[in-house]
């Protein structure tokens, strides 16, 4: 795992001794991250990275995993569903099993942080334990149109904490406790996004048997409705007709979303009679997905809705051509015609896709503007310095702040 | 080359780091938008009319603020756009006096294009009023003289380069910028310090503006 210093000839040494800076003032102050899964998802893949750097910068931080049955996770996606502003029925029995999960890990997690950063709706119950110390909950979902008998529970928990975190401008509403925007990051150096020999990215390809003999579009998300796998391929199938390519559908599931399998096996009955739809369920193989994302010439991130969707700073960041959805944190990492191509259809995505296999000039010029964007903007050094303010600002309310 | 003047008091350096606090305020018409203007708080003018300088480094085809990007890409009212993009804001010395001229813009064209009042943002597209939390920190970075500044000048955050020139003054409604002040009050040189404060840091990315002030600072030493 890269050490902080590995990370100046990207960013500069002058980043780097900010973040020393800030380090020195969280002295003596112990992190407490909570969230409900080790491995899978945006959250955990984050966690694993952060956690370890904010100690090499001399931030005490630790991090907890709530337990949970089957049952409870069943109730957590539909939760998260519902919150994306997808059609669930809610139940009180729903309400019941996640209040009795959530009474059990608020008898068994043992609190210790001067600051408790709680990630999703997961373990938000634990605000119950709060005493004198400081909590932060941190929303990774787009929450811009949600379920309002779901946000209404939550809320009874939200107000209780110090301050809420948010990726995107638009999911944040009026609230009585203070809400800071932090989109999330990538890492440069992590196995997903570092520089690959040409060699590894050839093997990949081979054990999977996909030929680059035509142009390879590929998505990579957990397969789950809300990233619209179905509509990927029906886009591809519009493009097909008048460019040949290939599609990969690329991804794995996470240990907290029960409904992953299903999802998968409809995708694999709608491609089931095209050789070209490569479905690729993945183990958790972080060089698997960043050779894909390399061999590809266009990455597609047709999500109908998105707490951030890293997968896009992952494809820009490889200074890859991207079309994706309009949606959740995505306008923020893709300004249309100039780092990336936004739709609103498959459709859209159809033929946005055609314009770039057409165009592969214009389409290298929308990678390039991607990857700068993605530097100045969306690296885990600018995650890290967000996370040490925000954590400071627990003890200064006012909006300048004189450390 | 002339003996470096030692100065009274050294430069100290400080760099500005900010975290983005939501309001949960958002408008979808132009109403709305000016309404929202006159009642946020000043971090929120600070952070609509600054974020850009430190959000892109380099040239993108987004203006210089907020409003006017909303106004001309959503709302399509592009002569509005255009009136606030070239707001100067380099001659308001206080937040209350940037908002003044921002509000007055905008009254002024519903006045008299009042069908534009009609005009509203879809879902998604509204404007989301957000504020700056500046966090300003010492640095370990001393400057007595003009050789020792343009040294610190060359490898500093553009963090420190742009609290210096446009946090320092606006906000902390200094009435220039802390390295003019410096320049004239403890080195006692007039003439470099209006140099450095003469030009419109607004229109150039903070690579540029230091490159821009590290030559003026060269010229003068070898002079």
């Amino acid at each position: 795992m890269a050490k902080i210093e590995e990370y100046i000839p990207l960013v500069g040494q002058a980043v780097i001794d900010d973040l020393r800076l800030l380090s020195e003032r969280l002295k003596g102050k112990v992190i407490q991250h909570i969230n409900s899964t080790p491995v899978g998802g945006g959250v955990a893949e984050i966690l694993n990275r952060m956690v370890p750097l904010l100690r090499e910068l001399g931030v005490d931080t630790k991090w907890d995993v709530i337990k949970g049955e089957e049952q409870f996770f069943g109730v957590t996606k539909k939760f998260h569903n519902a919150l994306h502003g997808r059609a669930e029925e809610i139940t009180q029995r729903d309400f019941d099993i996640f209040m009795q999960t959530s009474q059990e890990n608020i008898e068994n997690v043992d609190i210790y942080g001067d600051i408790v950063f709680v990630h999703d709706p997961q373990p938000i119950a634990l605000i119950k334990k709060k005493a004198t110390n400081k909590w932060l909950w941190r929303c990774h979902i787009d929450v811009s149109d949600p379920n309002l008998k779901v946000w209404g529970f939550l809320m009874d928990f939200i107000v209780q904490y110090d301050s809420a975190v948010f990726s995107a401008p638009a999911f944040s509403r009026k609230l009585p406790i203070r809400q800071f925007l932090i989109p999330p990051s990538i890492d440069p150096l992590s196995d997903k996004n570092k520089e690959l020999p040409e060699e590894t990215i050839n093997a990949v390809l081979r054990k999977y048997n996909i030929k680059k003999d035509k142009p390879i579009l590929i998505q990579i998300s957990r397969f789950d409705r809300l990233k619209d796998p179905i509509g990927v391929i029906d886009a591809y199938l519009r493009v097909k007709k008048y460019i040949d390519c290939q599609l990969i559908l690329a991804g794995g599931t996470a240990d907290d979303d029960p409904e992953g399998f299903k999802v998968l096996e409809e995708v694999k009955e709608k491609a089931k009679n095209d050789p070209d739809i490569h479905i690729l369920l993945l183990p958790q193989n972080d060089i698997e997905v960043n050779a894909l994302q390399r061999a590809s010439d266009i990455i597609v991130q047709k999500s109908l809705k998105e707490g951030f969707g890293l997968t896009v700073a992952e494809a820009l960041w490889k200074a890859k051509p991207v079309v994706a959805s309009n949606v959740g944190g995505i306008p923020l990492q893709i300004k249309h015609k100039y780092s990336g191509l936004l739709c609103h259809s498959v459709e859209g995505a159809s033929f946005a896709i055609k314009q770039l296999l057409s165009s592969p000039a214009y389409a290298m010029k929308l990678g390039e503007n991607g990857r700068e964007h993605i530097k100045n903007n969306f690296l885990i050094t600018r995650h890290l310095r967000d996370y040490m303010l925000l954590f400071l600002s627990l003890y200064h309310p006012e909006d300048i702040v004189n450390l | 080359m002339v003996e470096m003047i030692k100065a009274k008091e050294p430069f100290k350096f400080y760099t500005r780091l900010h975290l983005t606090e939501l309001t949960g305020l958002r408008a979808t018409t132009l109403s709305q938008l000016v309404g929202l203007i006159k009642k946020v708080s000043g971090s929120c003018i600070y952070h609509h009319t600054h974020r850009f300088l430190q959000q892109h480094q380099y040239l993108s085809p987004e203006p210089p603020n907020d409003f006017a990007y909303w106004v001309t890409d959503i709302l399509g009212e592009d002569e509005l756009g255009e009136k606030l993009v070239s707001i100067d804001t380099i001659q308001y010395l206080t937040i209350r006096d940037l908002r003044e001229k921002i509000v007055s813009s905008i009254e002024s064209y519903l006045k008299d294009n009042p069908l534009a009042k009609l005009k509203f943002a879809r879902s998604g597209e509204e404007f989301h009023f957000i504020k700056s939390i500046s966090f300003i920190l010492p640095t370990n970075y001393i400057a007595y003289d003009l050789n020792e500044f343009a040294e610190v000048l060359r490898k500093i955050t553009i963090d420190s380069i742009y609290f210096h020139i446009f946090e320092s003054r606006l906000r902390l409604e200094k009435p220039t910028n802390d390295f003019a002040f410096w320049v004239e009050n403890s080195l006692g040189d007039k003439k470099l310090a209006n140099n450095i404060s003469s030009f419109d840091p607004y229109t150039s990315t903070l690579e540029d503006l230091r490159n821009k002030i590290i030559q003026i600072i060269e010229r003068k030493i070898v002079n």
